[in-house]
């Protein structure tokens, strides 16, 4: 008896280091998390002359990341994301072509900030709704916005935009280049730190309860869960990102036009986050990529064959791939690694 | 008159026949959505399919704008009947964010292949001499075709309202609107009841779609552009309420025609400051259930 | 001395059909005390009017002496009142340690932090382990919740409910759905609680109420029939014949 007891409180000891240990150690980067920066350089040495695809490449996976953090994450839908991306590139194009403000890097500040600001005011209202109710009204907030601008087009520039920015060189020294090498490099390292914020976040206290309201939001207000308030805290942080996303696409563009708040756009990134695959950080590296080089191959050789083939593979992995291609990887990835055993 | 009378008039008046156009091609999407729930974002696909369909029926085998109108409806309605079967049943009981996408998918398809069967530029369809030119109703003329719009409309409200209120079906709709399950276990077959007022909704979002090309041009980019507006009238009006989507449809039709003509630039605008508003007041539409 | 709960004249109507009518209810600290009831008469309406899922056309709910009748399900919550639901609410994609880590963290403003890493609180972690433990979860801590078989979902709805180290715990039907093999886990749970607190729970096994209840309320029409021992219900003929005809002695089975 006694000995059999001493087992089984060793047992039960054991499983418990087994079980903290895992949540200890989770956030801990692994090996692989390694491999889409490595890809990312090696994409600069290994195609020079596509260097401001590569930056555009760059903006989108940034915009999709921070969609991640309300979609993936909280669990929200909504279809006005583009309203950050809008505002934080329009605050870039504004300062440099209206307040001769040119420096980078402190326009990608003011960028999260401004997205940041408005992000916080319509996530405080919108956020208690969903549903129906919600995507439309996420969806008229970015199309006003759009009208604003439209309004005053004699400061917006309205649809044809304020073109032929020029920027300050960075930290002083790196100048633009004619290749996009500068700002290709520049896109990469502003990546690299957003996404260490971001994942971080994904991996605190705070990201553990977004899951919880995306899982059952019912039982997070049970536990006494600040639900509303989580959720402006991680819209205005999403909303941010999406910012810097813009102005950095201002910068790599040299232009912008009232067209960055398209519904299209909106639409764009949840097509490319939901290929990649929602809630898993990556996601958006893997869906952006990929949607943004297909488009770039196919919609040369076909705009409408482009479309319909977009359509199709939405059509198709909603059918049969929910979890995007990262579910994919991750399910032939247990596959062998269950073939392997047996 | 009064010049401000006369604008007002105006407003009305275009505003009664482009609500009349919202109104006909959105009140299926507020009544399949506040049936079944489904979030359909291909609806606007299947207003320009009837469209499209006008078009070849007009142009190119000589049938009449009205008869035209008439088999694009049925041939749509029917059409989508396979598409539902097929398609949106398996997705009936999925995240609103998978049937956004699935239909998205479709719409994108659907607006592929009529870009490449019609090309891009948009379409015109030639009318018969009876809806062009101006009827005179005494103290002004007034484009016949609004009018047309106008007299139409009322016709189908009338008819969709005695549907619903006065027939067995349209109170079984009614009932499965209100609580499907109930409904179910009253022995009302709503999955039929389902496939049938899909048919009829995307029957008259093809009659909507044929009648738009006169008001705005169809090019294939219809089935999204216009969808926003769908979606909104279906938001502001409530699901499932026919009265919401008329109320909707009246409200946001006038004051988006009174928006572009008293304030050209930013007349846009007010449509979607009325939704917000609206939504923000209450969530659920006009006359939509909590 | 200040009741744990008290229930003041509580009203609510679903348009035109009361569902809870004049519900007057005290329990003390350490409250055992059994809600039992007809079909639809209105307890699981109760308990949603006392957490803030619902709020009531009149009456007062009062913490520990304190009004909460205006404050939200989440301020509720962390006062200290905690429930399960009939049908588990539970993060099903999410592990069941994580279940119990999420619920330690909201009630400790852990998660507030955007910064440290969830796995950085070791005391969070330990104490979530303690009490899988007294619930003999600890094996399952790693699985996914929706993997586990229903019973021990149950569990861990309880679980998450003493997680939240409430003082005043309302458990709506907490056998419910759990096969007649497993039910004596949730019963053995429910009779170990901690002295301390106050404990409501919806019940239509007559075999647990009165193993387990101090007090009995009948709600009959959302209105209180009667109250009092377990005893004295037993004894009380318009009690058997509005409600014990219906008695079941088997656990285990949907209300």
């Amino acid at each position: 008896m006694a000995a059999s007891d001493t087992m089984v409180t060793a047992d039960r000891s054991s499983t418990r280091e087994r079980a903290a240990g895992y949540l200890l150690r989770r956030h801990r980067f692994r090996a692989a998390e390694a491999l889409p920066w490595l890809i990312a350089i090696a994409a600069f040495f290994l195609f020079p002359d596509r260097m401001t695809f590569g930056s555009q490449v760059l903006v989108m996976v940034m915009f999709a990341l921070s969609l991640d953090l309300i979609l993936g994450y909280a669990g929200i839908v909504t279809l006005g994301h583009a309203a950050f991306f809008g505002v934080g590139a329009y605050t870039v194009g504004l300062a440099a072509a209206r307040l001769q403000w040119t420096e980078p890097i402190s326009g990608l500040f003011a960028a999260a900030i401004a997205a940041g600001i408005v992000g916080f005011i319509t996530g405080w209202f919108l956020l208690r709704y969903r549903g129906l109710t919600l995507l439309m009204l996420t969806l008229a907030t970015a199309i006003m916005l759009q009208e604003t601008g439209n309004l005053r087009s004699d400061i917006s520039g309205g649809y044809d935009g304020l073109p032929g920015l020029t920027f300050k060189p960075l930290l002083g020294v790196f100048d633009y280049d004619l290749y996009g090498h500068t700002y290709y490099l520049y896109a990469l390292a502003v990546l690299a730190v957003v996404f260490y914020f971001v994942r971080r976040i994904v991996y605190s206290p705070f990201g553990q309860a977004l899951t919880g309201i995306r899982e059952n939001v019912r039982r997070m207000h049970a536990i006494g869960s600040p639900v509303h308030w989580r959720l402006v805290t991680v819209y205005t942080i999403a909303a941010a990102v999406a910012g810097v996303a813009g102005a950095l696409f201002t910068q790599t563009n040299a232009y912008v036009t009232l067209t960055v708040f398209d519904f299209d756009n909106s639409a764009k990134v949840m097509v490319m986050l939901i290929l990649g695959g929602t809630g898993r950080l990556y996601g958006a590296f893997v869906g952006a990529t990929v949607y943004m080089v297909l488009e770039d191959y196919f919609s040369k050789l076909s705009p409408t064959f482009w479309q319909f083939g977009i359509g199709l593979v939405l059509v198709l992995a909603v059918l049969f791939a929910r979890r995007g291609l990262l579910g994919i990887f991750e399910s032939i990835g247990q596959y062998i690694s269950e073939r392997k055993k047996s | 008159m009064p010049h401000f009378a006369i604008v007002a008039v105006s407003i009305l008046f275009d505003g009664l026949a482009y609500a009349m156009f919202l109104f006909i091609t959105s009140v299926g999407l507020s009544v399949t959505m506040g049936l079944m729930g489904f979030v359909n974002l291909a609806h606007g696909a299947f207003a320009m399919a009837g469209g499209y369909v006008v078009v070849t029926l007009t142009r190119t085998l000589g049938v009449g704008f009205v008869p035209s109108l008439v088999i694009a409806a049925v041939v749509v309605g029917a059409v989508s009947i396979v598409f539902e079967r097929v398609l949106y049943r398996r997705l009936y009981k999925s995240t609103d964010l998978e049937q956004v996408l699935l239909t998205i998918g479709l719409a994108f398809m659907a607006i592929a292949t009529a870009t490449y069967f019609y090309g891009p530029i948009p379409k015109s369809v030639p009318l018969p001499d009876w809806l062009q030119g101006d009827v005179n109703l005494g103290f002004r003329y007034f484009p016949s075709y609004r009018a047309f719009l106008i007299v139409l409309g009322a016709a189908l409200i009338a008819v969709l309202w005695y549907a619903f209120e006065r027939t067995n079906i349209g109170a079984k709709i009614r009932a499965a609107v209100d609580n499907r399950r109930m409904a179910e276990s009253v022995g009302i077959n709503v999955d039929r009841l389902f496939t049938l007022t899909f048919a009829v909704g995307s029957g008259l979002a093809a009659l909507g779609g044929g009648l738009a090309i006169q008001l705005f041009g169809l090019s294939p980019s219809f089935a999204v552009l216009y969808l926003v507006l769908f979606l909104i009238v279906v938001a502001v009006g409530g699901l499932g309420s026919l009265k919401g989507t008329l109320l909707a449809a009246l409200v946001l039709g006038v004051f988006d025609t009174a928006g572009k003509y008293l304030l050209a630039d930013a007349g846009g605008f007010f449509v979607y400051a009325v939704t917000v508003v609206v939504l923000l007041i209450k969530p659920a539409g006009f006359y939509g259930r909590e | 001395m200040t009741a744990a709960l008290q229930v003041e004249g509580l009203n609510r109507s679903f348009g035109a059909l009361p569902v809870t009518r004049d519900v007057n209810l005290a329990l003390e600290r350490g409250a055992r005390r059994a809600l039992i009831g007809p079909n639809g008469a209105g307890k699981t309406t109760l308990v949603n009017l006392i957490t803030g899922a619902l709020r009531p056309h009149s009456g007062r709910v009062l913490l520990d002496g304190e009004d909460i009748t205006r404050l939200s399900q989440a301020d509720r919550a962390r006062r200290g009142l905690a429930r399960t639901f009939q049908i588990n609410q539970l993060f099903r994609g999410l592990t069941v340690l994580e279940n119990l880590c999420m619920t330690i963290g909201e009630r400790d403003g852990h998660c507030n932090n955007l910064w440290r890493s969830a796995g950085s609180r070791r005391v969070v972690i330990d104490e979530a382990l303690d009490h899988l433990d007294s619930l003999r979860l600890t094996d399952d801590a790693l699985k996914l919740v929706r993997e586990l078989p229903y019973g021990r979902q149950r569990l861990v709805e309880i679980a998450i409910a003493l997680a939240q180290k409430p003082r005043v715990l309302l458990l709506d039907e907490p056998a419910a759905g759990v096969p007649s093999s497993e039910s004596h886990l949730i019963l053995d749970v429910v009779a170990a609680l901690d002295p301390d607190i106050a404990v409501l729970i919806i019940e239509h096994d007559m075999d647990v109420v009165f193993r387990f209840a101090k007090e009995i309320t009948v709600l009959v029409q959302g209105a209180v029939f009667t109250q009092g021992t377990p005893n004295e219900i037993m004894n009380n003929e318009q009690v058997r014949a509005v409600y014990l005809g219906q008695e079941r002695h088997r656990g285990g089975h949907h209300g």
